[in-house]
């Protein structure tokens, strides 16, 4: 047992070595850290919010919303398909009623001209279908979402939204975001050392859909006052109405998306001198733009920025070369914002914000100092009490329980691993938990002589004893600590990894580094007494 | 070198002289925490409920102005907020119920956020925001069941453990504990009204581990001494063990004591209630492995047959666990 060849001592001291090289990194200041960054790689623990401050955002998304937009999607598809099929297919009745798109074929015989058009449709690349394809009375087509094609669609509208949102955020600076996807619909935001999370939630929780649609000129504002419109009409809210009323009513088809774009920059309109944005389409999308007003002229247009009418200005004259300017009731700030989400692309899905942190970075900063000064006080005291109750053996403990700290640093900056506050609170845990099985071999030594053995083998007797009770005490710390890791969330989860990293740690520098020293001293002095 | 001694040597109390009664005691805490829990409930911090909570400081006050925010923020119109100082006089946290149809318009969580932030820094010039947290009804709920289970999940795992490692018995015993002293660690937050988010799950479940810990090492020297002393009696012999392991037991404690002693007193802020259930959960904890998990071994009917290899089938997983920690009858 206290038998410890040479390779061994090697290895474990090669250990050693290599686990609080790691921590050296992370201890040092920023600057003397990107001096050595020069020569050897210098893996740093990552600060977690609640010390470094910092935003912290949930966003979740609409799942209803998109499966309403794709079914839009379908039935455009549907109807430029059908009328783009020679001969052109006419279809009736169209309507879209739990997630399913109907509508007739007018006329019987072309039923099968139309399945045949709108299977390309309804296929994806992987050769599945994204819908399900059924005829009614003969000639009513049924197309009903499958739900692995919402799954792949939500799939794909969260991989979007978050390049989406990582250009946004890029376009504020020099921050340094973390956007994760989290489970089926949510996406994490982490943004540490910001200032003021405003400006950042207002930006990414846009959806910045922008859409040209004209303005129903024949509707009756009793009407659209309630909320009511025509046939191929909508009403849609407009705040900043001329006319007083805060709603506009508009025509459902013959618009176009403003998701065709090159280019937004917030600027200055000429005649007002107040904040607009400048968007310029690509050439298709200048091309129906250009159509668009073309055909339109003296007309009003609507232009609808996530379903709100945010101005109706009269179209004088065709719009060649793509270029357009928004104006509204804009300030510089919001003219900024909006240019920087179009430039950005919309967000495929609207997200919403289910749960935010922020972090001032003085309460960070304080809590860090703290905490620290909270680690280095406790341990402290541990190593006086214990060099005060065993002696020699005590020493032994205290010197493994500095490596044990080196070492958890150490194995936590390889790791990339995040410290968040609860983290330094699990440190502390691990350092009991440490000293305990110190605690637990000497306490077994110190009976064993009492016992009348002789030195070695009370040594080896303790050893050897009270390594079943820390084995089984350190098992069950790691069953709890893998649970909360699993079940756990946020500020729990980086408890869990200090507690799983520190527990692995404190075992080996506790019972095998110590009992090496031990054995060094055994082999030695060959002791006839101990005084533990 | 004279070495300190914190339990002098041959310490023999009588510990179970006293389990009935500190098994009474026990009960009634228990059963009162229960009710207080169920009747003054929680202070359940924005984690758990949802809502949205501001952390301010008020650099240059000795102490914050708390009845003069209460009135100005209730008068924003978005109900009255609870303000609480936390760690210095001159901070308080300000909590606020999120604001009609805020699940379905975030937005409208966010104007209050900088409305109520606005109006401090407009009334009170040195005041410093330290952070805002803003949870949605539905994460709460998210979170909450999430806690519990890790919780749940984090008692049954364990006990499971002990069951396989020691006897049945061992196992309802470590569960017993844990559960007493988790529903005192809710006890003493129902009575303190301190703020319970997902902190003190944390800490309930550090002190589940610790708990744990203590009751495995005396229950490990309960086992031992069961197989070296056949002919004890159970409660002399469960003696024995405890004091036994006595100065390990305040050896370790005091260890794991002081820094959360130095955390309560010095550590951040923010985790105050989290040092505090930690550090009442070591207290109660080392308590509970003598006067909870030992005792029940008794009336279990726990004795030195358990770990006797006999005739019947449990004799081989004795005879197992004899030969594998090389134990000498």
């Amino acid at each position: 047992m206290l038998d410890f060849p040479r390779w061994r001592i090697w290895m474990l001291n090669t250990l050693i070595v290599l686990g609080v090289a790691f921590a050296i990194p992370s201890l040092l200041p920023t600057s003397m850290r990107a001096q050595l960054a020069q020569y050897v790689p210098t893996p740093t623990i990552n600060l977690g919010l609640d010390l470094a401050g910092g935003s912290h955002i949930l966003l979740e998304a609409d799942t209803s919303q998109l499966a309403e937009t794709r079914l839009e999607a379908l039935e455009d598809s549907v109807r430029t398909a059908m009328r783009r099929a020679k001969p052109q297919i006419a279809i009736a009745d169209v309507s879209r009623s739990d997630g399913a798109l109907s509508f007739n074929v007018t006329d019987v015989s072309k039923v099968d001209a139309a399945r045949e058009v709108i299977l390309p449709l309804i296929s994806n690349s992987t050769g599945t279908r994204d819908w399900n394809l059924g005829v009614n009375n003969g000639n009513r087509i049924i197309l009903s979402p499958v739900s692995s094609g919402d799954e792949t669609a939500l799939d794909q509208a969260m991989d979007t939204a978050k390049d989406v949102i990582d250009r946004r955020i890029n376009a504020l600076g020099t921050l340094e975001p973390t956007i994760i996807r989290q489970g089926d619909n949510r996406i994490v935001v982490q943004v540490p050392g910001l200032q003021d999370p405003e400006a950042l939630k207002a930006l990414i929780g846009k959806t910045a859909k922008l859409e040209f649609k004209l303005v129903d000129e024949q509707a009756d504002p009793d009407q659209t006052a309630q909320g009511k419109a025509r046939v191929g009409s909508q009403v849609l809210p407009y705040p900043d109405n001329p006319t007083g009323l805060p709603y506009i009513a508009v025509r459902r088809l013959g618009g176009i998306s403003g998701d065709k774009l090159v280019k937004a920059d917030p600027t200055f309109d000429a005649q007002t001198n107040e904040p607009a944005v400048t968007i310029q389409f690509d050439s298709e999308g200048g091309q129906r733009f250009a159509r668009m007003t073309q055909q339109n002229v003296n007309k009003l247009f609507a232009i609808v920025l996530d379903g709100q009418v945010i101005s109706a200005p009269q179209i004088r004259e065709p719009i060649f070369g793509g270029v357009s300017q928004i104006s509204g009731s804009f300030t510089t700030e919001s003219a900024n914002a909006l240019s920087i989400s179009l430039r950005s692309g919309a967000l495929p899905v609207d997200l919403t914000i289910v749960e935010e942190r922020s972090v001032g970075p003085d309460l960070g900063a304080d809590s860090i100092r703290r905490g620290i000064l909270a680690a280095v006080i406790g341990t402290t005291a541990i190593l006086v009490l214990m060099f005060l109750v065993y002696g020699r053996f005590g020493m032994y403990a205290n010197f493994a329980l500095v490596i044990n700290v080196g070492m958890i640093l150490g194995v936590m900056a390889f790791a990339n691993a995040t410290l968040t506050l609860p983290g330094i609170a699990g440190f502390v845990l691990t350092i009991g938990a440490a000293v305990d099985a110190n605690v637990l071999i000497n306490e077994r030594i110190r009976e064993e002589l009492k016992r009348g053995r002789r030195v070695v083998q009370a040594i080896e007797v303790g050893y050897k004893e009270a390594s079943r009770a820390i084995f089984d005490a350190n098992s069950t710390n790691v069953i709890a600590a893998v649970l909360l890791f699993i079940f756990g969330s946020g500020p729990i989860r980086g408890f869990a990894v200090v507690l799983m990293i520190g527990i692995v740690t404190s075992v080996f520098t506790a019972v095998t580094i110590t009992r090496m020293w031990v054995s060094r001293w055994v082999k030695n002095t060959r002791p006839t007494e101990l005084t533990i | 070198m004279k070495l300190l001694k914190v339990v002098p040597d041959d310490t023999n109390i009588d510990f179970l002289k006293w389990r009935v009664w500190a098994f009474a005691i026990s009960l009634l805490l228990m059963a009162a925490s229960v009710g207080l829990v169920a009747t003054k409930g929680l202070n359940f911090g924005v984690d758990f409920i949802g809502g949205q909570m501001i952390r301010a400081t008020f650099t240059q006050s000795a102490s914050a102005p708390v009845t003069e925010l209460r009135e100005t923020v209730g008068s924003l119109g978005y109900g009255d907020p609870t303000i609480q100082r936390f760690g210095a006089e001159n901070q308080v946290s300000i909590r606020m119920k999120l604001p009609e149809g805020a699940d379905k318009n975030p937005e409208l969580a966010n104007a209050m956020a900088e409305k109520i932030t606005s109006k401090l820094k407009a009334d009170h010039p040195d005041v410093r925001i330290d952070g805002v947290d803003s949870v949605s009804g539905k994460v709460s709920e998210e979170l909450f069941s999430k806690g519990i289970l890790a919780l749940l999940a984090a008692m049954a795992g364990v006990s499971i453990y002990i069951w396989f490692r020691f006897e049945w018995q061992f196992g309802v015993g470590a569960i017993w504990s844990l559960l007493h002293d988790v529903t005192l660690t809710f006890g003493l937050f129902a009575i303190t009204g301190w703020e319970f988010d997902l902190n003190i799950i944390a800490a309930l479940l550090t002190i589940i581990g610790y708990s744990l810990n203590d009751t495995v090492v005396v229950y490990d020297r309960i086992r031992e001494n069961l197989m070296k002393f056949r002919k004890m009696e159970m409660a002399s012999l469960l003696n024995l063990s405890v004091n036994e392991t006595l100065s390990r037991t305040v050896m370790t404690s005091v260890s794991i004591s002081l820094p959360l002693i130095v955390l309560v007193l010095f550590g951040p802020d923010v985790i105050f209630g989290f040092s505090a259930a930690m550090a009442f959960g070591i207290v109660v904890g080392t308590y509970s492995s003598i006067y909870q998990a030992a005792p029940i071994l008794i009336w279990l009917k726990v004795g030195s047959h358990s770990f006797v290899p006999t005739d019947e089938g449990n004799g081989s997983k004795a005879e197992r666990i004899g030969e594998d920690f090389g134990a000498q009858p």
